[in-house]
């Protein structure tokens, strides 16, 4: 679900402003970074887990605005090669940095006192915070789609993503638009690094990791659609998982494959709408 | 003009004498230079040349390596055939891929070859009875150099020298026939495809079959370099077909210069050597690597032979006036 989370970043992104994020997993493992920091200072007792994370997300959300107005501005309608690049040494920068604040080795943060529990659900033992992550999952996403569908501020964003000249021509500050496009989805990345860290130890390289698997996600479900997106991450679990049931040495393979053969058939994925 | 210097040839020998200055550290740093400036070449020809972003060009480098190492190390079979099969083996996978990747434009093109080259990595990384899997595959043999011990000037030299001579020849072969296919009627209609697809099927060029052409043979060259590269590294492994390996390439054909021949060459060594320099200061590269990248793009969009460019025509425009 975490995943979804993620995903709907790169998806906002592409949909909008036209650019595969290769940083975005770097978001995502700096949220991670900047919340396993907060838990340092502030601890994760009497829900500062939940102020801790959210600072964390917003902290990355502050840095990806910062890199839009600054850097990510100037490459628009250039070269997607461009582009591409620029967010791939983006992710190497930003990766070294955290690095270099955090060092090697792994860290965890500990989960919230209120979910430390455990559920015995149809005979399985579910920890409360995986419960926790699965219905914020979409919960998240439906929050996230009455914003597009019924606000003011998305209907900005879904024009922006259909026509940018013409939106700009009628009165609207695009430019500012499209860094708060990219603040959200900087959110979200963050949101998604800054959950997962307590289930999964906060590693360099976590980023090159997730974002391959954001990318197949996005590519499955289509290319900038957010109910595509919610699709493709249900997908991309199940095939993993089923995949590892049944041939496990070949989960891997499975999922690229189903890539491979969404691009083909459907370049612009499952429930993406084509590019002109 | 200045009469034209054979560049190509006196770097080319130039090249041959880098053992006979004796030390093992360069002839390993120029080995390497070269094999990555003929896979940076081969991307060339497909982001240059044609102007298709391919996020996946690490598939056929990989191919080509597990290929080689294949043949080498588990069927015993000579080098004279080991190679040729690393170029015919990941030709026929680019063939394969690219007919599909063709029928896509731009980004969606970028994605699909980059989900090729996961699927490859993924079972590179997976088969463990034919590819070791994780491992990898170590150990992969030198070829069988013995008769250059027999010839006057190299005898004395060690095994990793002669090795370092045969792919300075093979490589100069390869990109001999890049060159001669890049400035071919063929090589100037995918320039023509670069600059305007529409306008190329119009006076009836079927473009697709075109570019189809180009990913194989970029493909080809590609699997070749990857084949040198296996024997060179004394092993193969699963992160060589990895995604990051591709845009690893991407970067020394950008740094280079797309579009221009010799450009990726250029890139491939200034990076190799920028690399050297400064992991021996911090172990920060991919930071470094960052940073050069965005100068890059947001300065340099022409690479380094596209700065030389400009810079030639500041300096020769006075001149003129």
């Amino acid at each position: 679900m975490f995943l979804f989370l993620i995903a709907a970043g790169l998806s906002l992104v592409f949909g909008v402003l036209g650019v595969l994020n290769f940083a975005h997993g770097t978001f995502y493992m700096l949220g991670a970074y900047a919340t396993f920091q907060l838990v340092q200072w502030l601890g994760v007792s009497g829900g500062r887990f939940w102020l801790t994370a959210v600072g964390g997300a917003l902290a990355i959300a502050a840095l990806g605005g910062l890199v839009e107005r600054f850097l990510f501005r100037r490459l628009y309608g250039k070269d997607e090669l461009y582009q591409l690049l620029f967010t791939y040494a983006l992710a190497l920068i930003l990766g070294d940095v955290a690095k270099m604040l955090w060092g090697t080795q792994q860290k965890s943060v500990s989960r919230p006192p209120e979910l430390t529990s455990a559920l015995h659900l149809f005979g399985a033992i579910i920890p409360t915070y995986n419960l926790f992550i699965i219905l914020l999952g979409p919960a998240i996403a439906l929050g996230f789609w009455l914003v597009l569908q019924r606000t003011r501020v998305g209907r900005y964003i879904r024009a922006a993503a259909l026509d940018r000249e013409t939106l700009g021509a009628l009165g609207t500050n695009v430019d500012a638009l499209y860094t708060w496009v990219f603040v959200l989805a900087s959110f979200l990345g963050g949101l998604g690094g800054a959950l997962i860290s307590p289930m999964r130890a906060t590693t360099p390289g976590m980023d090159t990791e997730i974002i391959v698997e954001a990318f197949v996600v996005v590519v499955i479900g289509g290319l900038g659609s957010f109910w595509g997106t919610f699709l493709g991450a249900l997908i991309y679990g199940q095939v993993l998982s089923f995949g590892i049931l049944f041939f496990p040495r070949f989960s891997i393979f499975a999922v690229f494959a189903l890539m491979a053969a969404v691009l083909i058939v459907r370049p612009w994925g499952l429930l993406g709408r084509p590019l002109r | 003009m200045i009469r034209k210097i054979p560049w190509p040839l006196l770097v080319f020998i130039a090249a041959l004498f880098v053992p006979a200055a004796g030390s093992r550290f360069y002839t390993f740093l120029a080995n390497d230079v070269i094999i990555w400036a003929l896979f940076a070449t081969s991307l060339n020809l497909l982001v240059g040349y044609t102007g298709l972003v391919s996020f996946g060009h690490a598939a056929y480098f990989g191919i080509g390596a597990y290929t080689t190492g294949i043949l080498m190390k588990k069927l015993a079979l000579p080098f004279v055939l080991a190679f040729p099969a690393a170029g015919l083996v990941a030709g026929a996978f680019a063939l394969l891929f690219g007919t599909f990747c063709v029928r896509l434009t731009r980004i969606y093109f970028a994605m699909l070859t980059l989900a090729f080259a996961q699927i490859v990595w993924a079972i590179c990384f997976k088969w463990n009875e034919v590819t070791g899997g994780e491992q990898g595959m170590p150990e992969v043999p030198y070829p069988d150099l013995a008769w250059m011990g027999s010839l006057p000037v190299v005898r004395d030299l060690r095994t990793s020298d002669h090795f370092y001579l045969l792919s300075v020849v093979l490589v100069a072969v390869c990109l001999w026939s890049l060159h001669r296919i890049v400035r071919s009627p063929f090589g100037r209609m995918l320039t023509t495809i670069r600059e305007n697809a529409e306008r190329a099927e119009f006076i009836g060029v079927h473009v697709r079959r075109y570019e189809l052409a180009a990913f194989v043979l970029a493909g080809i060259f590609a699997g070749l370099a990857g084949g040198l590269f296996g024997i060179f590294n004394r092993g193969v492994f699963p992160d060589f077909a990895y995604w990051t390996k591709s845009s690893e390439v991407l970067i020394m054909t950008l740094l280079g210069g797309m579009g221009t021949f010799w450009g990726p060459s250029v890139g491939a060594l200034a990076l190799i050597l920028l690399n050297q320099q400064i992991v021996s200061y911090t172990e920060y590269w991919p930071f470094v690597l960052g940073v050069i990248l965005v100068v890059l793009l947001f300065g340099f969009p022409g690479g380094l032979a596209g700065a030389a460019e400009l810079l030639g025509r500041r300096l020769w425009r006075p001149r003129r006036a």
